[in-house]
């Protein structure tokens, strides 16, 4: 479904140049998840905007990337902007302030240019679990929780097969996450979605994904199955030390940590 | 070593008048602090930060805060003058902000900065000051004292920039420290490694630390004793090790819609609140 091979970025030029995402190749099949994991500044949010197109005018872009059977063009077609779409790390930051809910919807909806618009956001907020109550209010009258549901109701709201999630639940309380999650997994089954998550925690990628990257200074380090993941089962010191950093606090084990550098 | 409490709450209630009506942030908190880490966890809203900003004073204006007890080294603080209260804070009681970014000021060199947390708490030479404050560096693991002395915070890591807070809080030798999601903002093998810094220090110089956050392996894992709170309650107070027989059912909860890395889960449980809760204090006790 998703074809990247040999993707750079370089944000700046000459001297500035700064080179984020170094030769990325990765796979995935229709309806699968796939994990894109690292510490911050490791390129994974960058190999996501790549994808989704949102680098153009502020990087360069190189490499082949491929979504179903469309090659992607500098200039993304229509039908690939409807066919993908994005959920982003803060609900705060990514929702219009001044948009009601019901504006917030119907705008891609209306874009793409779909019949029965009133009708699809209402079907859309009561899919994420929120009743029709919630159409005219603005962002700041809801919670975080709520406002992530929204974005996930505007991400489906032109039938997508692909989600590019990027730390969609990082923002929340884990009660709240737990809440999204399972939403975003529902959804996933129910229209056969293929889901990108960018997160840095180990542990939602190995609850919804089947297979991951591990991401540092712009490169792979290592692609693995989640049992992989969960087994221990990696050959990378990097990755090893970020399963070892993600168990909690071991006084013992972090004088053995090292820097992983240029 | 001397086991009476180095801060005892009692009753501890913060409550704030807004527009539309009281809002009660911390509703009859206790306990007490001895040479030990105490992890407060819990929820956004749930009053854990509350709770460390009222032992400071430091509640924001509009906000009362009551207590059957506040009392630190022998002074009350909810009675003590303005003179009393600014010896405490920081030379008593110090306080670790989450973002190093907003908490150091950007227009002062690192060194400068450290040298005045000292020199407000003490009579020293500014020699001694600069001596001191290399060695503080020193102590928090920078590896170039003499370099990052001379640093603007916008020049430094975000791990570096909490070194350097901590280096900050610890100059006038607190006998406790206050740390309010210290590392929340930190990739986790950074943050594992400040709070190694932070552990260290707090167990050779005998502090007490009280750690405020919402990661409840974090806190399971660097603490010895912790509070779970929720509606401005604590619900729940176990030994760190002991988390995971946690019996209230917000604990269990909040254990149980975690996912995991060493077990798949089909689909998370999802915390079922119960208004029960804030109206039995103590929950299970």
């Amino acid at each position: 479904m998703i074809d990247i091979r040999g993707l750079d970025v370089v944000f700046g030029r000459g001297q500035q140049a700064f080179h984020a995402v170094r030769d990325v190749s990765l796979a995935v099949e229709a309806g699968q998840s796939f994990g894109l994991v690292g510490e911050s500044g490791s390129g994974k949010t960058t190999v996501l905007r790549a994808l989704a197109g949102l680098l153009d005018r502020v990087a360069t872009v190189s490499g082949h990337m491929a979504v179903a059977d469309e090659i992607l063009q500098q200039h993304r077609s229509r039908a690939f902007r409807r066919r993908v779409q994005m959920v982003f790390q803060d609900p705060y930051g990514s929702l219009h302030p001044r948009h009601t809910v019901d504006t917030i919807l119907a705008e891609p909806a209306r874009v793409h240019g779909l019949d029965r618009i009133e009708q699809r956001v209402v079907e859309a907020l009561e899919e994420v679990g929120l009743d029709a109550s919630f159409r005219f209010r603005y962002p700041h009258q809801i919670s975080g929780g709520q406002r992530q549901r929204v974005s996930v109701a505007r991400a489906l709201i032109t039938e997508p097969d692909i989600v590019l999630l990027d730390e969609p639940t990082s923002a929340l309380d884990v009660s709240v996450q737990a809440e999204v999650l399972n939403l975003l997994m529902r959804l996933k089954r129910e229209y056969g979605l293929t889901y990108v998550l960018v997160s840095h925690n180990l542990a939602v990628v190995a609850h919804m994904c089947e297979t991951l990257s591990v991401m540092q200074n712009g490169a792979i380090v290592e692609t693995m199955s989640v049992q992989q993941l969960r087994a221990h089962n990696s050959t990378m010191p990097y990755t090893r030390q970020l399963l070892t950093a993600s168990l909690g606090y071991d006084r013992g084990a972090i004088d053995a940590f090292e820097e992983f550098g240029q | 070593m001397d086991n009476s409490p180095l801060l005892s709450v009692e009753d501890l209630h913060v409550t704030y008048h807004t527009p539309t009506g009281l809002v009660q942030a911390v509703k009859g908190v206790s306990f007490d602090l001895g040479r030990e880490k105490l992890g407060i966890v819990g929820e956004s809203g749930s009053g854990k930060s509350q709770t460390g900003r009222a032992i400071l004073g430091l509640t924001a204006p509009g906000g009362v805060v009551r207590a059957k007890r506040l009392e630190f080294d022998g002074i009350n603080l909810l009675h003590a003058d303005q003179r009393t209260l600014r010896r405490v804070r920081g030379g008593g009681i110090s306080m670790i902000m989450q973002d190093p970014k907003y908490s150091l000021n950007p227009v002062m060199t690192v060194g400068k900065q450290i040298e005045e947390a000292f020199l407000v708490h003490s009579n020293d030479s500014k020699a001694e000051a600069r001596r001191r404050t290399l060695e503080m560096l020193r102590a928090v693991r920078i590896r170039e004292p003499e370099r990052v002395y001379e640093a603007y915070p916008h020049e430094v890591s975000g791990g570096m920039g909490q070194r350097i807070m901590i280096a900050m809080m610890m100059m006038p030798e607190p006998s406790i420290i206050i740390a309010d999601e210290p590392t929340s903002a930190l990739d986790v093998t950074v943050q594992l490694q400040v709070l190694a810094v932070l552990d260290d220090m707090i167990s050779e110089r005998g502090m007490g630390l009280i750690f405020i956050s919402h990661d409840l392996n974090l806190i399971a894992s660097f603490c010895d004793r912790i509070l779970i709170m929720y509606g401005g309650q604590v619900m729940e107070e176990c030994r760190a090790a002991e988390l995971a027989q946690a019996k209230h059912p917000y604990t269990r909860g909040l254990l149980d819609c975690l996912p995991r890395l060493d077990g798949a889960r089909e689909e998370l449980a999802v915390l079922q609140r119960d208004p029960v809760w804030l109206e039995t204090r103590g929950g299970s006790q």
